[in-house]
């Protein structure tokens, strides 16, 4: 027989397990995030809520309380219109621009090919690039007179004098109004489709291969097989990636900024850039908070629906 | 209704060594025939080689008498059913029964009734509005069976569609598979590793070791005339004992083996057996005897219902009939014949 050894005090047992306790260890580990939302994400939503609801600018940084009167100011502005049809026209435009092409591609990329793998990392490119690095290439792609889609152009005879887009040797494409926002629009197309691309791509390998299989057994060509079981079951994916599409593109300003600042005549004008022209060029803080607070029902609602979605998907 | 047949079918994915290494197979028609053989033999493969989900490598194919080796699966009239059950997730019951007819384009008011007859055969009628994922694992089988079922192919492939149910279930659906086989009447090539399924339900088995068909027989062929060593082993369970005796293998089933006296009324030779027990297990219904005979390991399997004396450390003069002894090539593996 030997002798135990002798069991050490129960304090020091119990500090020594202190770490094993849910209760302790939770709340310990969860603390950097709580951290981290409170000074990053929650205390400039409360300054910017403070900011509309006063009359703040950069010369006099008294917070006085002028109730609602920023946001009547801002709504009955000619720009507010612009900015707010615009902001909703980039957005759902582009995304169903996306939704269509990522649907596309990732089709074609899913499928066995040589240089596959090149391909789907070109098409990763442009979600890699800063995107006012991106927007400042575009600015020079579409530069009013050296810009070389209008080369191209008048090479292929589409531009100048007796042709279809006009007599005039450049598109002007950032100077019209319609171009302008044309440009915006396929700037954004370009930026997001990368990732609904890659989403959608990884929702087309988790479709079980027994799946396609069985569908493939029952007698379904190709078409019947995209339109009654790869896109159904995409479905919930797409909504993914749209929903992430919407939020970059409704809360982008980069693009606007420095692709047209918004011209001309505030046609390409959105609530982003907006409230940053406002804001910090303008010094009148308090209308350019009030005018991101707009974004803020939209941002909600497209939150509420990804923390939806992403419970059912945990529960299924 | 078809026969399935194969002539030298190859399958190599890569390098290495082929999954299937050449099969000739023919099923006759109507027949239940089971694919037997251990994980990784390359049943499935075989079998998506019927179906014409895998292109293979060389052979070819043949879906009754007509070759369908370059046919798209939807050209050779069959129907599978997968291990997984491969439902279609966001379609109700009666959707993925009615899948087949659709891509078929046979008429609504059709469909309905033909979804409807599958549904009975089965017994699933109820069970028509859900979704699969409200399903057990037992009706998700059925819905399978259904699906394969309504288009009426010329044959059913059915890749281990038992796996996923848990034992006692899988006792039932055995008998119900085999029923409705039969009621049917369509050829079907089923694919197994489970050896109690296959003696069960094949008409016929096909044993396949490492892409080959190691032998093709009756339930009866193949358990007491096994063609090697390696379908004397995987049949039975425990499996039949190997002695080397003369630079030949020794065959038996441990149930043939039994004390001397016993076996001298049942009139045939005996070979005698020195077994050295080491070892024994109750089993309820059966004792399993373990020891060892001229130094090789040997199970000897008992009814509970006699009383033979084997007692662990002690040697027993046992005894097999010659005519349940088998003798197998040492280097081959392969039935040489001849007695004992
Ligand atoms: N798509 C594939 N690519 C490469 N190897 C495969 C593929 N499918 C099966 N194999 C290989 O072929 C062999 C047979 O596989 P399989 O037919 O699935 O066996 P079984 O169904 O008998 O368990 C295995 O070694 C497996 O690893
Ligand atoms: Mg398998």
């Amino acid at each position: 027989m030997s002798t135990i050894a002798a069991t050490p005090p129960p304090e020091t047992r119990e500090r020594r397990y202190l770490l094993d306790r849910e209760g302790v260890l939770g709340p310990l580990m969860l603390l950097p995030a709580v951290v981290y939302i409170i000074a990053l994400v929650g205390f400039p939503l409360g300054l910017a809520i403070a900011y509309s609801l006063s009359d703040v600018t950069i010369g006099d940084q008294g917070l006085d309380w002028v109730g609602f009167r920023n946001f009547v100011d801002v709504a009955k502005n000619g720009t507010f219109q612009k900015a707010l049809r615009n902001t909703f026209l980039f957005t759902l435009a582009s995304q169903v621009l996306v939704l269509t092409l990522a649907n596309i591609l990732a089709l074609v990329l899913s499928s066995d090919f040589k240089g596959k793998r090149l391909v789907r990392f070109l098409i990763l490119l442009p979600w890699t690039t800063p995107i006012a690095l991106g927007a400042i290439g575009w600015l020079w792609l579409l530069d009013s007179v050296y810009s070389p889609i209008d080369w191209v152009l008048r090479q292929v005879n589409l531009l100048g004098p007796g042709t279809i887009f006009g007599p005039r040797g450049n598109m002007y494409w950032t100077a019209k109004a319609d171009l302008a926002q044309l440009s915006v629009l396929l700037i954004h197309t370009w930026r997001t489709l990368p990732l609904a691309t890659v989403i959608l791509l990884a929702g087309l390998t988790a479709i079980p291969q027994d799946v396609k299989d069985a569908a493939n057994v029952d007698g379904a060509g190709f078409w019947r097989q995209l339109i009654y079981i790869r896109i159904p079951l995409l479905l919930p994916i797409m909504a993914v990636a749209t929903l992430f599409g919407m939020v970059f593109t409704f809360t982008d300003m980069t693009v606007v900024y420095v692709l047209t600042r918004g011209g001309p005549i505030d046609n390409t004008q959105v609530l982003a850039s907006w409230a940053y022209f406002k804001g910090i060029e303008g010094g009148n803080l308090a209308q350019g908070a009030a005018i991101a607070m707009f974004l803020f029902p939209v941002l909600v609602g497209v939150a509420v629906l990804m923390l939806r979605m992403a419970r059912r998907t945990e529960t299924t | 209704m078809a026969v399935v047949e194969t002539r030298g079918l190859v399958k190599q994915f890569g390098e290495g060594a082929a999954a299937v290494d050449g099969i000739d197979l023919a099923s006759a028609d109507g027949e239940f025939l089971v694919l037997l053989g251990p994980s990784g033999c390359g049943k499935t493969t075989l079998l998506r080689m019927i179906g014409g989900l895998e292109p293979p490598t060389a052979g070819d194919v043949l879906i009754g008498g007509r070759v369908v080796t370059n046919l798209p699966p939807r050209a050779r009239q069959i129907a599978m059913v997968f291990q997984s059950y491969a439902l279609y997730p966001h379609m109700s019951v009666a959707n993925n029964i009615a899948f087949p007819l659709k891509a078929a384009k046979v008429p609504k008011a059709e469909q309905e009734k033909k979804v409807a007859w599958a549904a009975g055969i089965l017994g699933i009628e109820g069970l028509l509005d859900r979704r699969p994922r409200q399903l057990s694992g037992g009706q998700r089988q059925r819905v399978a069976l259904a699906r394969a079922l309504v288009r009426e192919p010329n044959v059913f492939l059915l890749d281990e569609p038992l796996s996923n149910l848990d034992a006692q279930r899988r006792a039932s659906a055995r008998d119900e598979l085999q029923g409705f086989q039969r009621r049917v009447g369509t050829t079907t090539i089923y694919v197994t590793h489970d050896q109690v399924e296959a003696m069960g339900m094949g008409d016929r088995i096909a044993v396949i070791n490492q892409g080959r068909i190691r032998q093709l027989g009756t339930p009866r062929e193949i358990y007491d005339d096994p063609a090697d060593t390696f379908v004397a082993t995987f049949l039975g369970s425990p499996p039949m004992n190997l002695i080397p005796r003369n630079g030949h293998l020794l065959g038996f089933r441990p149930e043939h083996v039994a004390p001397r006296q016993m076996l001298e009324g049942a009139g045939g030779d005996l070979v005698p057996i020195h077994f050295l027990a080491t070892r024994e297990e109750y089993l309820g219904a059966e004792r399993l005897v373990y020891g060892e005979v001229e130094g090789a390991k040997a199970v000897a399997r008992f009814p509970s219902t006699v009383d033979v004396p084997a007692e662990p450390g002690r040697g027993y003069e046992f005894a097999v009939l010659a005519r349940d002894l088998k003798r197998f090539d040492a280097a081959t593996g392969l039935r040489v014949a001849g007695p004992a």
